[in-house]
């Protein structure tokens, strides 16, 4: 162990008090019998479908459009999943050949 | 009492039963992005336990990862807050959506929203809770069985990382294909398309602008202002159910 076992339980619960604050916030504003303000229930019915368009960006911010391969694996596993859902709608099947067919892309093929 | 007692476990016993098919893809992917923090922290010099024990308090993906750097002497406390709340910033948004949910969910409503990581806060959307289970225990289900993927992974990790009997590069790809799958359900629904476009649109413009580093802050921003700006536009589109009783009106 790099520091000693006291510093190293330290580290962990300030990384774990950091990060629990930043699940909490919302509720400490809104506590349980307070009434919601409007915008912030408008908020909470509309941002979902945003965050989740956000989080697919997310997975795909460290892919290099710019050089090979071009991010084809992950374009093209991409959609497979979304055309395969719009499909099937199934989404054990969606997500296990997307994957499957990633993981062949990046070991096997570029 | 006592059969107030078994009833309550025979829901619990149900809430998981229904919980678990829903959890598939965050096993896969939990197993084996919490491998790579226990190999990790593994070769920081810090064996099994440590990593679960991580895995158990901490429970976050890129903070965890993060965190790997932060076991070195003289680090700062202040660096780290300001680190792992800028790498976590994005949580933030997810409890606005789940005020209302989580108010019923007595004494589980601290673990639940310790638990909020992203694919967690994605199964509680793409999710319904089944007839017959209670939200709450349907949600903790949930919560404990992704948890449990998590630490399991990086335990496996830190014990046998080297050992991978097969090359699993690329299987993190589940975590991606979970999102789409919801964006594509939500799409599918003709439910809230305006607002997943803004997400989208929103945090790919941030995305070029600011990096891969940075971009999520201004993505937040970005998102709050057009939806509060747009409200009237946001709102004249309909959620997903309210389609769905008009639909069938119509056909009535």
């Amino acid at each position: 162990m790099p520091v000693s076992v006291g510093k190293t339980l330290a580290i962990i619960f300030v990384v774990s008090a950091t990060i629990f604050f930043t699940r909490l916030i919302p509720f400490l504003f809104f506590p349980n019998g307070k009434e919601l303000p409007p915008v912030i229930r408008y908020l909470g019915r509309v941002l979902p479908p945003a965050v989740i368009g956000m989080l697919v960006i997310y997975c795909f911010k460290s892919v290099e459009f710019t050089h090979a391969p071009f991010g084809l694996p992950e374009l093209i596993a991409g959609a497979v999943v979304v055309l395969l859902h719009a499909w099937k709608r199934n989404n054990m099947l969606s997500i296990g050949v997307g994957t499957v067919l990633y993981m062949v892309l990046v070991q096997a093929v570029f | 009492m006592q059969s107030v007692l078994n009833s309550e476990r025979g829901t619990y016993k149900k809430a998981f039963a229904a919980a678990f098919p829903h959890t598939l893809p965050v096993l896969a992917g939990y197993l084996f992005i919490g491998m790579a923090f226990g190999v990790m922290i593994q070769e920081k010099g810090y064996h099994v336990l440590w990593a679960m024990f991580m895995s158990l308090v901490i429970y976050a993906g890129s903070g965890q990862y993060l965190a790997v750097n932060f076991f070195v002497p003289g680090i700062s406390f202040l660096q780290i807050i300001f680190m792992e709340f800028m790498v976590n910033i994005r949580h933030i948004f997810y409890g606005l959506s789940l005020i209302g949910r989580f108010e019923k969910t007595g004494k589980k409503k601290a673990y639940l929203i310790f638990s909020l990581t992203d694919e967690t806060y994605s199964l509680y959307f793409l999710t319904k809770t089944p007839p017959g289970v209670p939200e709450d225990q349907f949600l903790f289900a949930i919560a404990v069985l992704d948890h449990s993927y998590w630490i399991l992974g990086s335990g496996l990790g830190a014990l046998l990382g080297h050992l991978i009997p097969f090359d699993a590069t690329g299987i993190d790809f589940a975590m991606t294909a979970l999102f789409l799958v919801i964006l594509t359900e939500q799409w599918m629904d003709g439910a809230n398309r305006r607002s997943a476009t803004a997400g989208l649109i929103c945090a790919l413009v941030c995305r070029i602008l600011f990096g891969e580093e940075q971009f999520i802050l201004p993505a937040m921003v970005c998102i709050m202002a057009i939806l509060v700006a747009g409200r009237r536009m946001f709102e004249s589109e309909k959620s997903g159910e309210k389609k769905e009783r008009e639909v069938e009106e119509h056909a009535g």
